[in-house]
């Protein structure tokens, strides 16, 4: 076996003032390698910037072994630094090889304007553009409603070019495809409020006004809310993701070059699909969360099913049961906007496509809590 | 497929005084030049300097700064909508990607315009769909969905897809890119015989010489120094005769050689 002679230990850096001090010898020595560990670049900047001020640089390198990148790097710094100080450099003394790397790195000047320049801007400056962020935001999501609108007068009088399939597949995976998740979480939401009024309840004796409690609660708002919460991160990411997708591999750009709307033809089956199966769930949703009252009724509450049936069925209206139907829906056509918005706004990368689907479900969510105290509002003003 | 008449020779496409630019930035100014019937027009220059954008900006994604793009004596930047729908439906396009919707198989992609813009019964639909797929070498394939099959397939499925509506213009970005030597000389064949067979003006962006010089009978060059183009005309004479350095250098790639030359000197 024959060692590698080539290695000349740790990299070294030495400086050497000749013709009395009018010329600095930059000694290189060892291995340069990136691995090892190659000298900064503070020692050559402090030796350079040692009184007298040598006329000309030099270099030695007989004793360098190996070397990579990181004498490149060095040796270009410093080659820019002994330019800008004016000092000559003579470069005969490197290897040929990193002579013509060099030569390389510097051969094409950089290019005036292409270095981008981080700027910070002042707090005054960064509220402002936050503002006009909010005002453009607004815009678009009023050209969207506005879009819509024409979208679906299109599809009253037939005009609207969509595929029928889109729209089933759309309402597979907006309804039935979501029947699970919303069981489990209404079941729980029902539960949940049988608990907390039974804590107060049985103080008076008064357990069973719980299955009231219950069903007035899950019919008027916690269905349509749960609902709403749950398809917001499971379908409106899902419209956010696909749309943005779709823009990233040109689909969006050839379904407008083909003369088919995006807008028709991508955003009008979700909407649909959302606005139509979103009361559905709804109502799937309220009975499942009454029945997760029940459960917690007549199991620690000792009320007999028979009795909870009968104050649940008194206790509901008609009209709480329908105000939270038509909220229901109302919160689809919120999450499908937000959902299709994000995703045509995406830009044409993965992560800008992750980031649509995260401002979607945000978003949505925002907008389905401020409707519902809007809803609130109205309900209370007509004693609904 | 169709066979209208044309007049080869007569300017099908021509663009005035077009402006590109995003925001306050210019990427390109003072672009005139004409495409006529049954030409192979090259869109070339270096890498990044807007050729995918100029095509972006003929076929109505992006609209102009300034200038117009006038088709057969037909402003379309001027257009009302429905009019620019009307020739939209003359275009086809294949994107750098292929740009298939990947929720539908093979033939439904290439069926799609058809099923939009004609009347056609379902069956010949079919039938016209698997023709243009046989056409590209794809029979077989029909019922594959684009992310089973290879990207140069992608590419012949796209472009049996933008051929689905017989178009009066073909528009091609970078039809080369990601596809071998072989595959990407079957495709430019099949661009010659398409235009031999029916007249198609075809506009391709590329910058691969090979192409170039097999295809193309005229050009235009965009520079991203002076953020204009250069010259137009065909190719292979620019090559010899143009009196711009850089076009030459670029036709005939010697870039390289000027690199080596600054590193010496």
């Amino acid at each position: 076996m024959q060692q590698l002679e080539t290695h000349k230990g740790t990299a070294k850096l030495q400086f050497e003032r000749r013709e009395g001090g009018g010329t600095l010898l930059i000694e290189l020595a060892g291995d340069w390698l990136l691995e090892g560990r190659p000298p900064t670049f503070e020692a050559m900047a402090s030796a350079l910037a040692e009184e007298p001020k040598p006329a000309q640089a030099a270099y030695e390198t007989s004793d360098l072994g190996e070397w990579d990148s990181s004498a490149i790097s060095f040796l270009v710094q410093t080659s820019q630094q002994l330019r800008t100080r004016g000092i000559v450099e003579d470069r005969s003394g490197l290897p040929s090889g990193l002579q013509r790397l060099i030569a390389l790195a510097q051969a094409v000047p950089e290019r005036a304007g292409a270095r981008a320049t981080p700027k910070r801007e002042n707090l005054l400056a960064r509220i402002g553009a936050a503002g006009i962020a909010v005002g453009s935001g607004a815009l678009e999501y009023l050209s969207f409603i506005g879009q819509s609108g024409v979208a679906f007068s299109r599809l009253l009088t037939g005009k609207a070019r969509y595929r029928r399939e889109d729209f089933l597949i759309a309402l597979q995976a907006c309804g039935t495809n979501a029947l699970g998740i919303v069981a489990l979480i209404s079941f729980m939401v029902g539960a949940i409020l049988a608990f907390m009024g039974a804590v107060q309840l049985q103080q008076f004796g008064a357990s069973i006004y719980v299955a009231d409690l219950v069903a007035i609660g899950m019919a008027r708002e916690m269905g349509a809310m749960m609902t709403a919460i749950i398809m917001s991160g499971r379908t409106g990411a899902a419209f956010a993701a696909q749309l943005g997708s779709m823009k990233v591999t040109q689909e969006v750009d050839a379904l407008s070059t083909m003369g088919i709307s995006p807008f028709e033809y991508l955003v009008l089956p979700r909407m649909m699909a959302l606005i139509l199966m979103m009361p559905l769930l709804c109502v799937f949703s309220d009975v499942v969360g009454m029945l997760g009252g029940a459960a917690v009724g007549t199991g620690m509450l000792d009320v007999p099913l028979r009795s909870y049936y009968r104050e649940t069925i008194s206790a509901v209206s008609l009209t709480d049961f329908f105000g939270g139907l038509s909220k229901s829906a109302v919160y689809g056509g919120l999450i499908a906007m937000a959902g299709c918005l994000y995703g045509f706004k995406s830009g044409s990368s993965s992560s800008a496509v992750g980031d649509a689907a995260t401002k979607a479900v945000v978003s949505g969510i925002v907008m389905i809590v401020v409707a519902c105290g809007i809803f609130a509002v109205i309900f209370n003003v007509l004693h609904i | 497929m169709s066979n209208r008449v044309r007049a080869p020779g007569q300017p099908h496409i021509v663009v005035r005084d077009l402006t590109m630019a995003f925001g306050s930035f210019v990427l390109m100014r003072d672009l005139n030049f004409v495409v006529n019937h049954g030409d192979v027009f090259i869109i070339m220059g270096g890498s990044g300097c807007g050729k995918s954008t100029l095509l972006r900006h003929l076929v109505g994604l992006i609209e102009p700064a300034k200038g117009e793009i006038v088709y057969d004596g037909f402003n379309f930047t001027k257009a009302e909508p429905q009019q620019r729908e009307l020739m939209l439906r003359k275009f086809g396009i294949l994107y750098q990607s292929g740009a298939l919707f990947s929720s539908l198989t093979l033939i439904e992609n290439v069926a799609l315009p058809l099923a939009e813009f004609t009347k056609l019964p379902p069956a010949q639909i079919r039938e016209i769909s698997a023709l243009k797929l046989a056409l590209v070498g794809l029979s077989g394939f029909e019922e594959y969905y684009p992310n089973q099959i290879s990207g140069g397939m992608q590419k012949r499925a796209g472009l049996a897809r933008a051929m689905a509506l017989d178009p009066e213009i073909l528009f091609f970005d970078e039809p080369s890119a990601g596809l071998d030597p072989i595959s990407s000389r079957l495709l430019d064949d099949l661009i010659l015989q398409l235009r031999d067979s029916l007249g198609t003006t075809i506009v391709v962006v590329t910058h691969e010489l090979a192409s170039i010089f097999t295809i193309g009978n005229n050009s235009v060059f965009l520079d991203p120094d002076t953020r204009t183009m250069i010259t137009q005309g065909d190719p292979k004479d620019l090559r010899d005769h143009c009196p711009d350095l850089k076009v030459r250098r670029f036709l005939s790639r010697a870039a390289e050689q000027e690199i080596a030359e600054v590193s010496h000197g």
